[in-house]
C-alpha cells in the first residue's frame, strides 16, 4: 500500500517538544511530531497517556507550558483565531446546544466562523444529508440517539470546510453500526484530501483509519509509524495464544525462536517463524487448546504500554 | 493592557447565540421574572403604601408608591443580569459545555466573557424597559427624565454581570450559588435603597448600605423616574462604571484560568 504522505509534501501540523504541566505533574513531557497534508494520523495510548492533552494543545484549547506547534505554518500560540478557522474539532464530550434543533446547531456554529447565513444554510443541509440527519432538521438535540449526536457533531465540525479535522475519540460508546458509519464518513473525508488527527484507544479504529499511528504513554511518544510497519517491527507476523497448557508445552514453546509471555491463564507466543512453530505444535501437541492469529496493533500496544490497569 | 488585547467584535456572536436561545425560551422564563417585581409593587405598594402614605426623600414629600416603583426597576436590573451570569452561565459552561464548543471556533475566551456580559446587560435593559412601561402605566414616572433609566439599566447590567461571572468562575458546584445569594444579593435586595430611604437606617448601618451596588442603581433609577437630581449621581455612576470594568476584567482573568488552564 502506498503511503498517503507521498502524495503531497506539504506539512499540515508540526509540534516541537510540547510540554504541558499542571503544577507538579507533567501531563505531556516533550512531544514532537509532524502530520503531512492529507494524512490520517491517530494518537493511541491508555487513559491518561497525554494524547488528548497533546491534541488540545495543537488545536489552541490549551496553551503549551513550553514547546511550539504550527498548523499550516501558523503558530497556535500567537495566532489562535487563524488556526482555529482551519480546524474542524469533534470533542470527546457532547457539547451540542440543547436549546436549538439540529439545523440551528449548525447555523449558529457557522456564525462563529463568519460564514454568511445563506452559505451556511446550504452547507448545513448538505452536511446533514451526508450524515443521514436530513430528515431530523427540526429535532431537538436531546431527542437524538448517541450515534446521531456523534454524526451531528461531525457535521458541525465540517461546517467551516476545515483543512484539518481533529477527532477526539470519535466513536467511544457507539454501537457497531454507528461506529462503522462514522468510519465511512471519515474515510470519505480522507479521500477529499482533508488532514485528520484523531485519538482513540480502539486498535481496530486505528488500523482501519490511520495511515500512521503515534503511540503515547506517560506523556511521551513511544512509537510513530504505519500500523503494518509497527506490527511487523514490534511483534512479527503471527501470535499463538494457548490456554489450559501444560508445563511441557510452555517449555517446548520457550525452546523455539520467538518471544513468550504468560498472562493469567494464557500463554502468548510470538514466534519468529509462525508456520514452522504451528507445524511443530501440530505434531508434538495436537490436543493443546490454542489459536493462531495474525499479530495486531493491540499486541503492539500491550507490549509497549504494559498490561497494568490504568485509572 | 495585555489581558484586553484580544477584545473584539466577535463577542457579538456569543451575544447573538444567547439572544437566539432567549427568544426560544422567553415564553417560559420571561414571565416569572417580569411578574416578580410587579408583585412587589402591588404587595408593598398597595399594602405598605396604604400604611405609610408619604415619606420624606431629599427634602421633598414623596408618595410611597413613587418612591418604591424605581426600587422595583432596580431590582429587576439586578436579577435579570445577576441570575443570567450565575446559574445560567454556569449551566452553559459546566453542563452544556457551550463555552467549549465556542472555543473550538475562531472565538476566544475574551469573546465569550464579553458576549455573556453584553447579553446580561441586554437582559437588564429589556427588564427595565418592561418595568418602566408598567410603572408608567400606574403614572409613577416623570418624563422625559424617565428615559434615563435605560442607560442606567445597561450600566447596572454590566456591573452585576461582572460580579456574577466572577462568582461563576470560582464556583465548582451549582449549589454553591446559594452562598453569595444569601450573603450578598438578598441583603442588597432588602437594604439597597429599594424599599425605604437609607436615612431611616441607624447611623452605623448607613455607610454599609452605601457600599452596596444596588443602592447606587436604585439612586440613579429613582432620580430618573422622580425627575429629581441627587448630589450622589456622579459618584454612583463612577462606582458602577469602575466596578463593571474591574469585575469584568477579574471575571475574564479567572475564566481564562478555568477554561484554558
Amino acid at each position: 500500500m502506498m503511503s498517503r504522505e507521498s502524495r503531497s509534501n506539504e506539512v499540515a501540523i508540526v509540534a516541537r517538544d510540547l510540554v504541558k504541566s499542571y503544577g507538579e505533574t507533567e501531563a505531556v513531557r516533550g512531544v514532537s511530531f509532524q502530520v503531512g497534508a492529507g494524512e490520517v494520523v491517530g494518537f493511541l495510548g491508555p487513559n491518561g497517556a497525554g494524547k488528548t492533552t497533546t491534541v488540545r494543545m495543537v488545536s489552541c484549547f490549551l496553551p503549551p507550558s513550553s514547546g511550539s506547534a504550527e498548523v499550516f505554518g501558523i503558530d497556535v500560540r500567537t495566532r489562535p483565531r487563524e488556526v482555529k478557522a482551519m480546524l474542524g474539532i469533534c470533542p470527546q464530550e457532547d457539547n451540542l446546544d440543547p436549546d436549538f434543533d439540529v439545523l440551528k446547531n449548525l447555523l449558529v456554529y457557522a456564525r462563529y466562523f463568519d460564514i454568511p447565513p445563506d452559505v451556511a444554510k446550504k452547507r448545513a443541509l448538505e452536511l446533514l444529508d451526508a450524515v443521514s440527519l436530513g430528515d431530523r432538521l427540526k429535532s431537538k438535540v436531546d431527542a437524538l440517539s448517541g450515534g446521531m449526536k456523534r454524526r451531528l457533531i461531525l457535521a458541525r465540525a465540517l461546517v467551516n470546510e476545515p483543512r484539518v479535522l481533529i477527532l477526539d475519540e470519535p466513536t467511544t460508546g457507539l454501537d457497531p453500526q454507528a461506529r462503522h458509519s462514522i468510519w465511512t464518513r471519515i474515510r470519505a473525508l480522507r479521500d477529499t484530501g482533508v488532514t485528520v488527527l484523531l485519538t482513540t484507544h480502539y486498535m481496530e479504529e486505528a488500523t482501519q483509519l490511520c495511515d500512521r499511528v503515534i503511540l503515547v504513554d506517560h506523556g511521551k511518544i513511544l512509537l510513530d509509524g504505519a500500523p503494518t510497519e509497527l506490527i511487523a517491527q514490534e511483534i512479527g507476523h503471527t501470535v499463538i495464544e494457548a490456554w489450559n497448557h501444560t508445563p511441557e508445552f510452555t517449555a517446548a514453546a520457550r525452546a523455539l525462536p520467538g518471544r513468550l509471555e504468560e498472562i493469567g491463564d494464557r500463554l502468548f507466543f510470538y514466534p519468529e517463524d509462525g508456520e514452522g512453530a504451528e507445524r511443530f505444535f501440530d505434531e508434538r501437541f495436537p490436543d493443546q487448546e490454542r489459536q493462531i492469529r495474525r499479530a495486531t496493533l493491540e499486541d503492539v500496544f500491550l507490549k509497549r504500554t504494559g498490561r497494568a490497569l490504568r485509572n | 493592557m495585555d489581558l484586553l488585547r484580544n477584545i473584539s467584535w466577535r463577542a457579538t456572536r456569543v451575544w447573538r447565540r444567547n439572544i437566539d436561545v432567549f427568544l426560544v425560551t422567553l415564553p417560559i422564563e420571561g414571565l416569572p421574572t417580569i411578574l416578580e417585581p410587579i408583585l412587589y409593587l402591588l404587595a408593598f405598594g398597595m399594602g405598605l403604601g396604604s400604611l405609610i402614605g408619604t415619606l420624606h426623600y431629599q427634602g421633598r414629600v414623596v408618595d410611597y408608591l413613587h418612591f418604591l416603583a424605581p426600587g422595583t426597576v432596580a431590582v429587576s436590573i439586578l436579577f435579570w443580569s445577576y441570575l443570567e451570569m450565575t446559574y445560567a452561565s454556569y449551566i452553559r459552561m459546566y453542563y452544556q459545555k457551550t463555552f467549549d464548543a465556542i472555543l473550538a471556533t475562531p472565538l476566544l475566551v475574551e469573546d465569550v466573557i464579553l458576549g455573556e456580559m453584553l447579553f446580561a446587560a441586554t437582559k437588564s435593559l429589556l427588564a427595565a424597559t418592561v418595568m418602566l412601561g408598567v410603572i408608567s402605566a400606574f403614572g409613577l414616572v416623570s418624563w422625559p427624565t424617565g428615559l434615563l433609566v435605560l442607560p442606567i439599566a445597561v450600566l447596572g447590567g454590566f456591573f452585576f454581570a461582572g460580579v456574577g461571572l466572577t462568582i461563576t468562575s470560582m464556583v465548582t458546584n451549582i449549589s454553591h450559588f446559594t452562598v453569595p445569594m444569601s450573603l450578598f444579593v438578598l441583603p442588597m435586595f432588602t437594604f439597597g435603597g429599594t424599599f425605604f430611604p437609607l436615612d431611616v437606617l441607624p447611623t452605623w448601618a448607613q455607610p454599609i448600605a452605601w457600599c452596596l451596588p444596588l443602592t447606587h442603581v436604585s439612586l440613579l433609577v429613582r432620580s430618573a423616574t422622580l425627575g429629581m437630581p441627587h448630589p450622589m449621581i456622579p459618584y454612583s455612576i463612577a462606582y458602577l462604571a469602575i466596578g463593571a470594568v474591574v469585575f469584568g476584567i477579574l471575571a475574564l482573568h479567572r475564566m481564562k484560568r478555568r477554561l484554558v488552564p
